[in-house]
């Protein structure tokens, strides 16, 4: 290696790191206090001064997943031996589980409308950003223009006639109405996206492919797809994840059946202010975000600028 | 597999070099490919849209559906920009975006150059700091409060920890004065990495033989980082004020969990300001000229900035 005056010393390096790796540290401590907090017990995560050293338990697991009762001593004893190990842990409060919560659902809507939108925004999105790359469509920067910003919007300011619209349809409060939305919410992504990564193949392989016969769709798909398929996979993830976090839509136009579980994530504090629950719902949400960004790094900053930086 | 493709390719290559799809042109096929997203935001953005422009000169009340609507033309718009609740709001706005913007631009950009010295280990530790920025911001306020929680929380602790005060002698989102704090330094702690690998993406593309140059020129260390890396990252940095820029005018489900806008209404932002007039007053007509209003700003706005940018750009 030659020497070049552009290169940090070591002592600089020293100096980088240790301020990086102190802020790194610093961000990351809240993210495991509240990972920590989902295996306390609820005296352990109110006490002060708070505790690092604790008994790990169930507790919040099983109090998020279950609706409880509280029975007299007599009806306890009645109700015989506890019989499994979440029994066992409600039992030493007086109480028994007394059916399951609704954590479960609201998770699975979760999954449901954020892979059915992620579908369909990737299946329309790499469409239109084949259009938009190979094809003379008129008005084509206007379009572009105008699909980046349906993103702009405040999501409330949309949500009025959305609501009233819905309310019209029968779509209020249904999976379907929820997967359009997030689609056509999470369409400026994906075409911007997807125009970038389609852009940089080479136009030479459909060429070659339409003069050996093929046609147009034949070459989209047997020879564009296969090539822009580590673009569409980190696309389809940061769509997956603005799904799965989006919370104003929810909130406004979801109460029941179709749920996602951000809106319902702060209501499982309840009366009691059972902190280690909403700690253990949090972290069964947030956990699987975190690997996707780990997973994701390389391609993390070409999503959140919708490909306007692409190192 | 490979069979199956020679097999076609050989099979197609005895046709002649076909057109596309038999009387489409290519720019008919072109639009078969665009058409069902251009439909579909349509659909879902722009005729919501003008039926808000719509609404809003009315005083439609979406939860009296039977009443009588009449139109009041311009009137929302009047009393709207009249009206000192909102301005309010616009201010705990201006507060949140400006505050976040500055911290953001500066812990963002420190850390970016600091990274960019290239220590061991450095892609770990960037993973790690770039994690809060991909959570939910609703889950995210709502530990926050718990984190906030005087006396038990983590947040009160550290502080008492650093300067010796009573962690239970304040209140970080009960309090008038520290709330708009409160949410200032949530979305900072949040977003700040985005900021950061941006300008990293800046810094990383000057190309050290400018260095070299001005190293020869006796350029000192100090001015070679205003003339040389401040210019050539202002793009980056532009571009990534313009993405929080928007997304804090906007901010919504962070600071409702956190706050909900209290205490009182000192970090009401104007999103949360317009969700009660619009899904708790119920004045759809008013809340639509509201909504009007905001997106008004955000783009005019948004394309002044643009401009400027791009001038930057062509430097």
């Amino acid at each position: 290696m030659s020497f070049s005056v552009t290169q940090p010393t070591s002592r600089q390096k020293w100096f980088a790191g240790i301020l990086v790796i102190g802020y790194a540290l610093l961000t990351i401590l809240p993210l495991l206090w509240i990972i920590a907090t989902g295996f306390k017990s609820p005296s352990d995560a109110i006490a002060y001064p708070p505790k690092v050293v604790f008994e790990p338990t169930l507790e919040g697991y099983v109090n998020l997943f279950t609706t409880r009762t509280r029975l007299s001593p007599e009806a306890l004893s009645e109700a015989g031996a506890p019989q499994t190990w979440y029994d066992r842990i409600v039992r030493q409060y007086g109480m028994v589980i007394s059916g399951p919560s609704r954590y479960g659902e609201r998770f699975l809507n979760s999954v449901i409308i954020g892979f059915g939108s992620t579908f369909l925004s990737i299946f329309l999105g790499t469409l239109a950003a084949y259009g938009f790359s190979r094809f003379r469509v008129p008005l084509k920067d206007d379009l572009m223009f105008f699909i980046l910003s349906t993103r702009m919007m405040p999501p409330i300011a949309v949500a009025i006639p959305i609501f009233l619209m819905f309310r019209q349809l029968g779509l209020s409060d249904t999976h379907l109405g929820m997967i359009l939305l997030y689609t056509a919410v999470n369409l400026s992504l994906s075409v911007w996206l997807l125009k970038g990564f389609i852009d940089e193949i080479p136009i030479e392989y459909e060429e070659a492919a339409l003069i050996d016969g093929y046609t147009r769709f034949q070459a989209f798909y047997k020879v564009v797809l296969p090539q822009a398929a580590t673009g569409i996979a980190s696309t389809a993830i940061f769509c997956l994840i603005f799904s799965w976090n989006e919370y104003a839509f929810a909130v406004l136009l979801t109460s029941g059946t179709a749920q996602t579980a951000p809106p319902f994530i702060p209501t499982i504090i309840g009366v009691g202010k059972d902190w280690p629950a909403v700690a253990a719902g949090a972290t069964l949400f947030l956990v699987p975000v975190m690997v996707f960004t780990v997973l994701l790094r390389k391609h993390l900053l070409r999503g959140i600028t919708f490909g306007a930086v692409r190192k | 597999m490979t069979d199956e493709t020679t097999a076609r390719t050989s099979a197609a290559s005895r046709r002649p070099p076909a057109r596309a799809i038999k009387g489409l042109s290519d720019r008919a096929v072109g639009w078969i490919f665009v058409a069902p997203t251009i439909f579909l935001l349509l659909a879902i953005n722009i005729f919501p849209l003008i039926w808000t422009i719509r609404l809003s000169l009315t005083n439609y009340r979406a939860n009296r559906t039977t009443a009588e609507v009449s139109w009041v033309g311009l009137r929302n718009y009047e009393r709207i920009l009249t009206d000192p609740d909102i301005w309010n709001a616009m201010q705990a706005t201006a507060h949140f975006v400006i505050w976040t913007l500055v911290l953001q631009v500066l812990i963002g950009f420190t850390l970016a150059y600091l990274i960019n010295k290239k220590f061991k280990g450095n892609d770990l530790w960037t993973t790690i700091i770039v994690l809060p920025m991909m959570l939910s911001p609703a889950v995210v306020g709502n530990f926050w409060t718990f984190l906030y929680q005087p006396q038990i929380g983590l947040f009160n602790y550290f502080v008492g920890f650093l300067t010796g005060a009573d962690p239970s002698s304040f209140s970080m989102i009960g309090d008038v004065a520290l709330a708009p704090w409160a949410i200032v330094i949530v979305d900072t702690w949040m977003w700040t990495p985005f900021v950061m690998l941006i300008c990293l993406a800046g810094l990383r593309s000057i190309p050290d033989s400018i260095y070299e140059a001005a190293e020869c020129d006796r350029a000192s260390k100090w001015r070679q980082f205003w003339t040389i890396t401040i210019p050539m990252a202002l793009p980056f940095l532009m571009l990534a004020v313009l993405f929080r820029g928007i997304e804090n005018f906007k901010m919504f489900d962070l600071v409702v969990q956190l706050t909900g806008g209290g205490p009182g209404s000192v970090t009401e932002l104007t999103s949360i300001n317009l969700k009660r007039e619009a899904f708790e007053k119920w004045r759809t007509g008013y809340a639509s000229a509201y909504a009007v209003i905001l997106f008004v700003t955000v783009f005019g706005l948004a394309s002044i900035y643009v401009k400027a940018l791009n001038k930057v750009k062509e430097r």
